[in-house]
């Protein structure tokens, strides 16, 4: 067959370049013009964006990187069922690290860069503190996976909120008994010199003198300190009790030198899970820790007892039965604070699902559903457990678990009630203005 | 604690730091001395002894001292031969001009930096001590350990002492210091010579990592505080004097020990940078320098 016009030879026909202005811009015309059909189907079906406030480097960086995987995992469960309202739920990552002037600066990018919906999953205190005003100003929801008493304590603003992880005025009142009961009535308390140490050494004290116990002597330790020798001679030698929360990348050689400074013959240690997360507890040196007892705001370690939804949380996120990466047994996850962003993005999907929430325009309205909010059941949505939830505080209450080292493991010995952890509200955010 | 047993303690803490910083500041001191150029990433070659010394034990499998020992000798040369290409790549570049060369090594500290927590990550990992043994005193426990790091640190500042003033390399960097100009017209190849201490520079540091990192894990951020604390000591004991860089970290290291101890951490970090300043105004050339002529 010849095609003897040329008809199929591309280098005959000459595209006139009148011709193709014509057609760009009709097309031009068409994505513009109004009630065009790519317009109102944005409106549907556009993703829900949630901006990160990541710890991806400074001192929290171990920490970002297990709640950027936890994120991941819950996202991709969400986006899986069907995403929020209908549409697909995309989380984009900023860097604060781990600093608290970085952490209102990604706050403000958010807003008014990336537009996202909600800023969501910072953990150290010293940076929500630091970001809450920015995200006040810019009016959009930060919701943060902190455990800190700043948000609880309502002295940020309405537009900051903790559902996903208990605060530790209410972890350390629901502890205190067992503490006291069961390690010894003389207690010294080693914290880090900043705002999270601070709700330590203001709740512990009071907490524990209502079980008849006391605190002898507090010990404040700049987060930066990388040897701990020097501040050992401080503690009191009549102390039963050595009460420690550490956080930072120092914790593990905090641990040893304890260790070498009081050998077998120590007094009773109990700690919060932050001197150890994303450390393996069979590390050398970390032998003496048999027998002691810590925190966990959800157990590392695989729990004969486990729920269904506990068991399908640790598959997602991809942890094995010692709370350390599957495949990968030296990377040691931050179990104890890390489900914390999971259950937070289920309280985000509820509130945002109550709201009817369809953009930035309705960030007032999910702020008063997310208040709206009382309880939170066990389940799929919730594996750490259940949860109640003070929409006047911001804040929600749930149980907390005390685990005990044995046999290089964690063996979960008490669990306490949600009632055990609750307090008098110090405020209610709900009478400020949106 | 009564006082006594308190201050021991306190001094052995002291010692420790010393120990470590005196040969972080060391290298930072030689390459201040013999090229006179402000080297900001020493700390990033500190963190980088560190980070191989725990790649290097955990892929050697077996006793724990194999592994350390070979992270000792094998951690050095890495860093020392990283730090040769540096200073091939960018500061020979720069003809060692000194305002240049300080925001050059800001560049590299971030790169190091930053290249360390892509490839090794945001942990603080530990290396296993290459023994384990806790000095029981009657008053509290010490790790042998740090002990073992003090004499070791000892041992290796007597062999750069003895490197600079017995032999002919020792002589060249003396002579390079000393006139560089004169030196290279007496045939001295100063090139040479000055990514020679470039690379010990950096060695040292390595060296001074892989010792404390058994103590104190590896991190990607560590070099911070190693840089800052061997500038104050550069600083006191004088650019280039082996003996001030020595007299200056203990001194810094024990008063940091025992302040510390005794009062706050932070009043001790005060007290070594009014030190600082105080020598900056009395004897801007340090304690142990010679006036630069």
């Amino acid at each position: 067959m010849a095609d003897k016009n040329g008809f199929f030879d591309l280098s005959k026909t000459t595209l006139s370049r009148r011709t193709a202005l014509k057609g760009l811009a009709a097309g031009a015309g068409l994505a513009v013009a109004p009630g065009f059909v790519r317009y109102s189907q944005a409106q549907s079906s556009a993703p829900i964006k949630i901006g990160f406030q990541s710890h991806r480097t400074g001192i929290g960086a171990a920490y970002g990187r297990w709640y950027e995987k936890t994120t991941a995992a819950a996202v991709k469960a969400i986006n899986d069922a069907g995403g929020i309202n209908g549409r697909p739920v995309e989380v984009i990552i900023e860097d604060d690290g781990t600093d608290p002037a970085r952490g209102a600066e990604v706050v403000g990018k958010f807003a008014s860069q990336h537009k996202t919906d909600i800023v969501f999953g910072t953990l150290f205190s010293h940076v929500v503190i630091g970001s809450a005003p920015a995200a006040g100003e810019a009016k959009i929801p930060y919701f943060v996976v902190s455990e800190g008493h700043h948000v609880a304590s309502t002295k940020l603003n309405r537009y900051v909120f903790q559902p996903g992880i208990t605060d530790v005025k209410s972890q350390i009142q629901s502890m205190a008994p067992w503490i006291a009961a069961n390690a010894g009535k003389k207690v010294t308390q080693i914290f880090p010199d900043f705002a999270f140490g601070y709700d330590h050494r203001d709740y512990l004290p009071p907490a524990l003198k209502a079980q008849g116990a006391d605190v002898i002597a507090q010990i404040a330790i700049p987060p930066t300190e990388s040897s701990f020798t020097k501040y050992f001679p401080q503690i009191p030698a009549e102390t039963e009790v050595i009460y420690h929360v550490m956080v930072g990348p120092a914790v593990l050689t905090f641990v040893k030198e304890l260790g070498e400074f009081y050998g077998s013959n120590r007094p009773q240690l109990f700690g919060f899970m932050d001197s150890l997360e994303a450390t393996d507890i069979n590390s050398p040196g970390l032998e003496f820790l048999d027998g002691s007892h810590f925190w966990e705001g959800s157990p590392r370690y695989a729990q004969p007892d486990d729920s269904a939804a506990q068991k399908a949380y640790r598959a997602a996120v991809g942890i094995d039965d010692n709370g350390a990466a599957v495949g990968d047994p030296k990377d040691v996850s931050t179990a104890s604070h890390m489900f914390g962003c999971w259950e937070t993005l289920y309280v985000v999907k509820k509130a945002m699902e109550d709201a009817g929430y369809k953009g930035p325009e309705d960030r007032a309205k999910l702020v008063e559903a997310t208040e709206a909010l009382t309880e939170f059941a066990e389940g799929p949505e919730h594996p750490q457990g259940p949860k109640t939830f003070n929409g006047k505080i911001h804040q929600c209450f749930g149980i907390q678990n005390i685990s005990k080292v044995e046999g290089g493991k964690l063996k979960v010995v008490h669990k306490t009630k949600i009632e055990d952890g609750l307090y008098e509200p110090e405020g209610d955010y709900t009478t400020q203005a949106l | 604690m009564h006082f006594g047993p308190h201050l021991l303690l306190a001094a052995l803490e002291g010692l420790v730091t010393s120990a470590v910083l005196a040969l972080t500041a060391l290298g930072l001191s030689l390459v201040f001395g013999v090229m006179r150029v402000v080297n900001v990433a020493h700390g990033e070659f500190f963190m980088l002894g560190a980070v191989l010394a725990w790649a290097i034990s955990t892929a050697i499998s077996g006793h724990p001292a194999v592994g350390f020992l070979a992270a000792l000798v094998l951690a050095p040369l890495i860093v020392g031969a990283i730090a040769l290409v540096a200073e091939r790549l960018v500061l020979r570049r720069l003809h060692y001009n000194p305002e240049a060369t300080i925001v050059a090594t800001i560049g590299m500290l971030y790169i190091i930096q930053q290249l360390a927590l892509t490839f090794y990550g945001p942990e603080a990992r530990p290396v296993e001590p290459p023994f384990t043994y806790r000095i029981l005193l009657p008053w509290f426990g010490y790790s042998g350990y740090k002990l073992s790091v003090i004499a070791a640190s000892a041992l290796l500042l007597v062999a750069t002492w003895l490197v600079l003033t017995r032999t002919k390399i020792g002589l060249v960097m003396r002579a390079t210091q000393y006139d560089s100009e004169t030196a290279q017209a007496f045939g001295i190849p100063v090139d040479r010579v000055y990514a020679g201490v470039f690379a010990l520079g950096a060695m040292l540091a390595a060296i001074a990592a892989v010792l404390i990192v058994p103590i104190s894990q590896a991190h990607y951020l560590m070099g911070q505080d190693p840089l800052l604390l061997s500038f104050i000591v550069v600083i006191i004991g004088g650019l280039g004097s082996l003996r001030g860089t020595v007299v200056a970290a203990v001194l810094i290291g024990l008063s940091d020990g025992i302040i510390s101890v005794f009062f706050s951490p932070t009043l001790a970090k005060i007290i070594a940078t009014f030190l600082v300043a105080m020598v900056l105004v009395f004897r801007p050339h340090g304690l142990f320098g010679t006036a630069s002529r």
